[in-house]
């Protein structure tokens, strides 16, 4: 398989053409934007987060496939578990992307998986974070 | 006289070396240049044979480094038509319009005054005025550009009146690809009584250039899209405005006589230029002007003239392809239906071609396109028909990996 289609893996592809979980959260508690500095391009996050649970998470935005596919695996994982769980995820799929490109890819990660190629593109990877970054923005800071 | 294409790539040994395995591409000066031998050699020499610091020992490395950086600033003013001490020695053109923006604008811009810029100017020509007029309690007016990416000119004539001091304009876009009509614009600007600021970073690689014919009264450029290093620029002013600023940074090498409570300052352009210069870099912009003289430079204009308008149609003309306004020269931005301008940027670096994604440094003048971002293919003169092949036949691999 080509770098490319190491990168674009149909997993990527799916959550870039059909995101999950887009649009406003009128119940939200927590919300931040952050830009992605290489591009302009912004994402903003909401969550609802009820006794240290993110009881729902939405995210909107504009963003290339990368950052458009880890915004929406990332609330498929992160809807349902603890802000501490989700804060974990966060520092793994962080420390993954920087990995070396024939590293270990660790079961943790779920479908985040799918990232492995962005390993061998280095000016991708902060498109590949956005969303976590976004997340944990919202988390400490973000009521 | 046809021009030698493939020896002039020869020339630019960046050129040579394979990326992802793949010939290289290169679709990104308006971003950056690939150097020529000439500035690769002269910048060597420097530190071989010139390594002495300019203007301050009697000791030969000093006489040698001296010697080739005044020389260097005598092919900078000839390269644009001016004076010798009208050429202020930069960073590169954001440098040289915050040293107006600071200097110049600080002096004459005030309360209820006005500073025109255009719509399409890069933020480099663009932040500096906000910033000026913020300070100074002034207005920024911007003149409109119509949807080919031209300005208008009636627009930024209606501007203009008497509480206007300064035009910022740039005369090649580095998104829109489109040249700017500096001469009427400055003698619009001048029957008010404003000075005119050309950002000319894109211009100086691509046309002909000289700050008489253009009219203007500050033209701003970067070494390193001319072929030379980065971290080099110039400022060309005109000498009775130079002559009325006051000092921006300040230090060594832009005093006449020093006392502990007081400086007596040097005239242009030294005042201009404290610290120690990037000698090694001046000098690496001297041998790409010296290197350009030595080309045809009416052939490589029809060569890349040619080119570009080669580049423009074929991007059209491809599925889901919409080209940014309707560029003259050097650039052409687009965008393609369905794919994010930093994915099309990535899938076809890995088959060696190098364009920029993002919105350039042009924020609000993507949004005037209607558009967050783009991705541009640019051209410098060792660009070839290849190239274009190169990025035509990889934008069907961008659809095959983003159906």
């Amino acid at each position: 398989m080509s770098e490319v289609d190491d990168l674009y893996q149909a997993t990527i592809v799916d959550h870039d053409r059909a995101p999950r979980h887009v649009g406003p959260l009128a119940e939200a508690t927590h919300h931040a934007t952050v830009d992605n500095p290489l591009c302009g391009d912004v994402i903003t996050v909401h969550a609802r987060i009820i006794d240290g649970t993110v009881a729902n998470l939405t995210f909107e935005g504009r963003g290339c496939a990368l950052s458009r596919a880890a915004a929406s695996i990332m609330t498929t994982m992160v809807r349902g578990h603890t802000t501490e769980a989700a804060s974990r995820l966060a520092t793994a799929f962080e420390h993954f992307v920087q990995t070396a490109p024939d590293a270990a890819i660790p079961d943790e990660l779920g479908e985040l998986r799918a990232f492995a190629g962005v390993r061998r593109f280095r000016s991708r990877r902060v498109c590949a974070m956005l969303a976590f970054r976004t997340l944990m923005q919202a988390l400490t800071s973000g009521t | 006289m046809d021009l030698d294409l493939e020896a002039l790539r020869r020339e630019f040994p960046a050129l040579d070396a394979p990326v992802h395995g793949r010939r290289l591409a290169y679709l990104d000066s308006a971003s950056t240049s690939l150097k020529p031998r000439a500035v690769i050699d002269a910048v060597v020499r420097v530190f071989t044979h010139q390594a002495g610091n300019v203007h301050r020992g009697v000791h030969a490395l000093s006489e040698a480094a001296t010697e080739a950086f005044d020389t260097a600033r005598e092919q900078i003013a000839r390269f644009v038509g001016g004076r010798t001490d009208e050429i202020v020695l930069t960073r590169g053109t954001t440098e040289s319009v915050n040293l107006v923006s600071h200097s110049w604008g600080r002096a004459h811009v005030g309360p209820g005054d006005v500073v025109v810029a255009t719509a399409l100017e890069h933020h480099s020509n663009l932040v500096p005025w906000q910033v000026l007029c913020a300070e100074r309690g002034a207005t920024l007016r911007i003149a409109p550009v119509d949807d080919r990416g031209r300005i208008d000119l009636a627009g930024l004539t209606a501007l203009l009146d008497g509480r206007v001091k300064l035009v910022a304009v740039s005369q090649l876009s580095n998104v829109a690809g489109t040249i700017a009509p500096i001469a009427e614009i400055a003698a619009a600007a001048h029957a008010v009584g404003a000075v005119v600021l050309v950002d000319g970073a894109q211009a100086v690689a691509h046309l002909e250039v000289n700050v008489a014919a253009l009219g203007c009264d500050f033209y701003a450029f970067s070494g390193h899209k001319l072929f030379a290093p980065t971290g080099t620029g110039v400022l060309w002013g005109r000498r009775a405005l130079l002559a009325a600023m006051p000092a921006w940074q300040t230090g060594g090498e832009m005093v006449a006589q020093v006392d502990y409570d007081r400086a007596r300052l040097r005239d242009p352009p030294h005042r201009f230029e404290a610290g120690t210069p990037n000698i090694a870099g001046v000098i690496g912009l001297g041998a790409a002007i010296r290197y350009l003289g030595t080309l045809d430079r009416a052939a490589i204009a029809r060569h890349e003239a040619r080119l570009h308008r080669r580049l423009r149609d074929e991007l059209a003309a491809q599925p889901g392809v919409r080209v940014l306004g309707d560029p003259e020269a050097a650039v052409v931005a687009f965008t393609v239906t369905g794919a994010h301008p930093h994915d099309i940027a990535t899938i076809v670096d890995r088959d060696g071609v190098a364009i920029r994604s993002g919105h350039h440094c042009a924020e609000p003048l993507h949004r005037r396109f209607g558009v967050d971002a783009s991705a541009r293919a640019s051209l410098a003169l060792y660009n070839d028909d290849a190239d274009i092949d190169a990025l035509i036949g990889s934008l069907a691999r961008v659809r095959q990996v983003l159906p």
